[in-house]
Parts: C-alpha cells; structure tokens; sequence
C-alpha cells in the first residue's frame, strides 16, 4: 500500500467509529488545551520578568554596596569597627544593600581586575516636571536608569556618553504633560525642578529621548549620566564635602564570561570588602516561583494527557477487535504486516493531531480573549504584562509531543493488528 | 504434468491444538492443479476443505509435506513473496462476505489494487470497468451494507477478479445465495474459466457445482477419497 493511501484510510478509519474516536479526542484535548494555556502563562510572565530585569539593569552590571555580603539566611552580619560602615537605611528599593561607599572604596574596585566603568549611584531629588509654562508634576528619578534599559513604547535608550541632558518618560506622564502620543513627547524639551541642600530652587532643561511602559519593579523616569552630574552638582549648591559617600555603585563586567568566572570576579569582590549582586541574582527568587507555579500546572496537563494515553490504547484495542476480519482480509490480500502496524500506529496519531490541534486551537482562541480582558480589566496596573504568550514554537512542539505520546500508545494495538493470522481473523465470528 | 502446474502439494499436513486437543485437520494430502482447469474440493462440513484451500492458497503453511507454486517452493517464500503472490496472482472469494461495511462498493472492489499500490485515478478507472461487467456500476458509491446478498456475492466476485489473478479459489461461493442468483454467479465464474483461461478452485458440498468443474476432488476426515475423485490432472 502506497503511504498517501496508508495515510488516508488511517484518517478515514478514524472517523468510521465517530463517538469513540470523539471521546478519545476529548481526553487529548483536555491535555493539550492545559499545556497550550499553562506554557503560555510560563512564558508570557517570563517574558514581563525579563523586560522588568531589563529595565532594572543590563546583564553586565554588578551593584556593589560598601559592608560585608547581605546573605538573608545568615541573620544580620556582625559589627566589626574594621570593616563595618554606617548605612544609612534610606535607599529603598531592589538596588539597596549593606552600607555605604566612600571614594576610596571606589578606587579599590577600579583597580579591581576585571570591573570596569566603576561609577556611584548618585541620588538626586527633583521636585517637579513642566512642560513649557504648563502644570508642574511631581517627578522621580530611577537612579540606577543609567544602567537599565526602559521598556520603550517610543524613542530611544539614554545615552550613557551623551552630555545632552536626557529623560526617558514614563507613559503614564505623557497625557498630564500634554503630549497626546509617545512619538509627539520625544524630542521634546522638559524642565525638571529641584531645591539644593541651602533651600535654593533650580531648574534643569533636558530632552525627552523615550517614553517607558510604566515599570512594577524599577519606579521612575530615567535620566542619563549627564543629567545627574548637572542635578547632583547644582543639589550640592556648589558645597564639596571631603568624604562624599554613595549608598551604591555599579560596575560593568564582561557579559561575555562563563558562568563560573562571573562567580569567582563577584568572590573576589566580596573578599574585599563589599557586597555585590547582579540583577539576576535579585531577580532569580521571583522567577524560580514562576518555574514552580508553571511546572505544577504542566504536571496536571501530563497526568490528563497519560490518561488520555490509556484511552488511545484501550479505543484501538477495541477497535482491532472490531475490525479482525477486515485486517484478516487485507492481509489475505497480500497487505504486509509492517503495512498493517502502520496503519494502526497512524490512526493513533491522527486521532493526537486531532486531538491536540483542537486543544491548542481553542486554548489559543479562549486565551487571546482573556489575555485582553484581563489586561483591561484586573491587571490593567501592570502594564506591558501579557499574561498569555502564545509561541508557535512551542504549540508545535506540543502538539508533537502529543502525537509522539499518541503513537507510542498506538504501537501495543498496532503490533497486536500486524501480528494477526489472516485465517484466524477470517474464521472469527 | 510438468511446467503447466500451477499448485503441485505433495503430502501435505495440517493440525490444530496440541497434546489431548491436537486435531488432525488434514492427512498427507496430495493435490495438483494444472494452469487454465476448474477443480471443485468437495466434502462434508468439517472434512477439512477451507483447510487444504487456505494451505494451497498461500494464507497458512502446512506442519510437513512439500507445496510449488508455479514452480516455486512456497514453503521457502519469504513473507514479503507470499504477500506478494496473493496480491497479484491470486484472487479469494471467501465463505462469507467479507466486505467492510460503511465503506463503499468501489471502495471495496479496488482493496487488492489499494494494497497493491495502484494510483487512485487508475484504481477508480479498472473499478468502475469492473463493476459495469457485472451490472453493479450504479451502486459503486451506495455502501456495501446496503446491498443485496446475490450483488454482495457479485461484488465480492468482482473484487477477486480486479488484479487478474490466474488462480481463483472460491470457498462456498454460492453457500449464502438462493439457486436463481447461485446460478448467476457460477455461470460467472465458468465463463471466466472458459474465456480469460483462469484457473478455478471452488470448495462446495453443492453436488451439481461440483459436477460443472473439470475434475473433482473427495475430502473425508482430513484425507482425499481416491474412489471418488478424479486424481489425474487434465494435460
Ligand atoms: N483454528 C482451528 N483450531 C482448531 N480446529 C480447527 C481450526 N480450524 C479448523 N479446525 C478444524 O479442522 C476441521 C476442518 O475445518 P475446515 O474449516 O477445513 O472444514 P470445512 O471442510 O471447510 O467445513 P465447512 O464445510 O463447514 O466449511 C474442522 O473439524 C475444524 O473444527
Ligand atoms: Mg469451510
């Protein structure tokens, strides 16, 4: 027999028992739909986490804090008039840890091999934003934004090298500043008001490079290194202290080093004196609970689909039974064995195509429906979040997967077809 | 004898079961059929006729005794040479139907080009040729359930004759029809014998059928009754 006939008698047969391949299908379906929705939950929150990391900091950046290695299992660390240094317990937020860091501290870490681009986070506190003569609004700074990378919905990233003075704007102040769109906003020019430590009110001028989904886990406009050192200088009202002291500093590594090397630079970091996280390492708790969560849904999807898997077995069982004669029959005709298990093992497949297709179809239909209503409805708060990311890939490849499952339990009924003797068949009443 | 053999078994045996249940079926056997004659396998229910046919038929392999096939040791033909033989050598009319129900006429008429692996469009072509020989063209697409016990015998007839096989075996091929329509269908399968030259082997314990053949061969309890049949194949 010609495989495109294999092929097709395979789907035809499927579709002569209609109530049982129906019932069969349903299981499968059950199975496919889940795993099609909970590894689209995996990824679509995965993906809002990776953007988060993003606009937290690039993968090539340490934040080194002064003080000995915060390890919250190992309770507070102890004072040692040595090495301990005050902290001052203000900087909230995912970038703060330890104590503080003096310029000596900063000199000791840029002669750190392997750190580069060692800079303090300076702080600086702006009173407001106006757009030309229009309302003033409340404004903060991210101060870490000369390290991240924003979430952008237009324009560009900060310039770390420009010595324009720039802003990437969160979305939500786009209306307030009158801008009607994020494109209308970048280019444009903004006053940011601040008061210096003498009681002085100051403004600064800068430009609006980008607009920014609005962040759950990096709070704030982003400013570049220009215009920090301008609103730091002019907050300072010209006063320099002898020992300035910054809560955090960053430092770029080389992105490109295996695993191990990162670990053992952040070793000698630490053996120094300082603490030092990357923003993997801050994030890694939030994404190991999204592993979990993700991997127990995934494992009542693969307890339907084994489920499912006896039902495949058990319908064509039933199935050779019922066509003993008919298999007697072609294999009198001259139908070899090796034909015959294929057939079976095809419908078994089939009946996972259709099975699983059906699951993924509806799953992504249902799902790109709830996506949109949840995204305005309840987590309208967390903007940029998907929560259903629907990857072809990996519909594919479960819908693979459950055709592989679908076969393999089609292989133990197949045998026993190809296996049969054709006059043993012919003679069963 | 010589070369125009088409099935020469010599001492053929078969049993089913073993130790207390083993049943001998049939008893060093030995049965010629030469090219182009009609040769009925008589005998009463039990005696062990769909036996000897399914052994000289290629379907079952006897426990001992020797069996050629146009020459050809059956015995050491490969599965895929004893599929293939079947399929294209042979054509079965079965001691029932056989036709797969809610599949329809045409569909059950080209199964043997289907396993074959004859093109769709070519199949269909030699079907429908087929089916008009025997006056059944208009119900090529109705399923073979629906038809009627004579046009089911016909179909399944038509069947074994769409490879143009060289051998026939018939098993009861008029068992399940009244006299009328059994009498359609073995004047059928004799004018097959006499115009295409094909090599007929009907099992029946119908007398009269029996009579229309060439020669006839006596079955009783597994053994040929030398008495009554006529051993010596027709040159
Ligand atoms: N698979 C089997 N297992 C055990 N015994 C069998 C088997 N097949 C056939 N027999 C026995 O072998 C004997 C011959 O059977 P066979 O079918 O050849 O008879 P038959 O002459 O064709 O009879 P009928 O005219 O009723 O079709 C019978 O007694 C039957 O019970
Ligand atoms: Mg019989």
């Amino acid at each position: 027999m010609k495989t495109s006939d294999l092929l097709a008698s395979a789907v035809a047969n499927t579709f002569r028992s209609k109530l049982r391949t129906t019932l069969t299908v349903l299981a499968l379906f059950i199975g496919a739909f889940t795993l099609t929705l909970t590894t689209a939950v995996g990824a679509g929150v995965t993906d809002y986490v990776t953007k988060q990391v993003a606009s937290l900091g690039a993968n090539d950046v340490f934040i080194i804090s002064g003080g000995a290695q915060a390890n919250p299992t190992d309770g507070p660390a102890e004072y040692d008039p040595e090495t301990s240094t005050a902290s001052d317990g203000t900087s909230a937020g995912p970038l703060a840890a330890g104590g503080a860091l003096t310029e000596a501290d900063l000199e000791t870490l840029s002669a750190t091999e392997g750190l580069t681009k060692v800079s303090p986070v300076r702080s600086v506190a702006f009173d407001y934003i106006q757009n030309g003569d229009g309302t003033k609004y409340e404004f903060t700074a991210n101060p870490a934004s000369s390290i991240t990378k924003a979430d952008l919905v237009a324009g560009e990233q900060l310039s770390s090298g420009s010595t324009e003075n720039q802003v990437v704007l969160p979305s939500d102040y786009l209306e307030p500043l009158g801008y009607a769109t994020g494109e209308d906003a970048v280019g444009q020019q903004v006053s940011l008001g601040l008061t210096d430590i003498l009681g002085q009110k100051h403004t600064v001028d800068a430009t609006v490079v980008g607009v920014a989904q609005t962040s759950l886990l990096a709070s704030g406009a982003g400013i570049n290194q220009a215009l920090t050192n301008s609103a730091a200088d002019l907050q300072m009202a010209g006063i320099q202290t002898l020992n300035p002291r910054y809560a955090i500093a960053t430092a770029r590594f080389d992105a490109s080093l295996p695993a191990q090397d990162v670990s053992a630079l952040k070793q000698k970091v630490v053996d120094e004196g300082f603490s030092v996280q990357t923003i993997q390492d801050q994030l890694g708790v939030i994404t190991t609970v999204i592993a979990g969560i993700v991997g127990v849904l995934n494992a009542f999807a693969i307890i339907a689909l084994l489920a499912a898997s006896f039902g495949i077995v058990n319908t064509l069982l039933m199935s050779v039974q019922e066509r003993t004669r008919e298999i007697g029959l072609m294999k009198a005709m001259g139908m070899r064995s090796s034909r015959v298990f294929a057939l079976f093992s095809l419908e078994a497949t089939f009946i996972g195509f259709l099975g699983s297709a059906l699951g993924a179809l509806v799953a992504v239909l249902l799902g790109t429906a709830l996506s949109a209503g949840l995204a305005a409805g309840p987590l309208a708060a967390l903007p940029g979040l998907n929560i259903l990311l629907f990857d072809p890939a990996s519909i594919a490849g479960i819908i693979i997967l459950i055709m592989a499952i679908a076969f393999v339990s089609g292989t133990l009924p197949a045998r026993r077809a190809a296996k049969q003797n054709p006059i043993e068949s012919l003679r069963y009443e | 004898m010589g070369s125009n053999l088409i099935i020469d078994a010599k001492n053929i045996s078969k049993s089913y079961g073993s130790g207390a249940n083993r049943f001998d079926a049939l008893k060093d056997v030995s049965f010629q059929v030469a090219q182009g004659e009609s040769v009925a396998i008589v005998g009463k229910s039990g005696s062990g006729k769909s036996t000897l046919m399914h052994l000289i038929a290629l379907l079952d392999k006897p426990d001992s005794g020797a069996l050629e096939v146009e020459g050809r040791d059956a015995l050491r033909m490969k599965q895929r040479e004893l599929s293939n033989f079947r399929n294209k050598k042979f054509g079965f009319v079965f001691q029932q139907f056989f036709l797969t129900p809610n599949t329809s006429v045409l569909d059950n008429v080209v199964l043997p080009l289907k396993i074959s692996g004859i093109r769709r469009s070519e199949r269909k072509r030699r079907g429908l040729q087929i089916l008009a020989n025997f006056e059944l063209e208009s119900k090529s697409a109705k399923k073979a359930t629906t038809l009627s016990g004579g046009q089911k015998q016909r179909v399944v007839i038509a069947r074994a004759l769409i490879n143009e096989p060289a051998v026939i075996f018939a098993d009861e091929p008029t068992g399940n029809l009244d006299s009328a329509t059994g009498g359609v269908v073995e004047d059928t399968l004799f004018a097959l014998n006499k115009k295409n030259g094909i090599t007929l082997v009907i099992v029946t314990h119908d007398e009269e059928l029996a009579a229309r053949c060439d020669r006839r061969v006596y079955l009783k309890d597994g053994e040929i009754v030398p008495s009554l049949s006529n051993k010596k194949v027709k040159a």
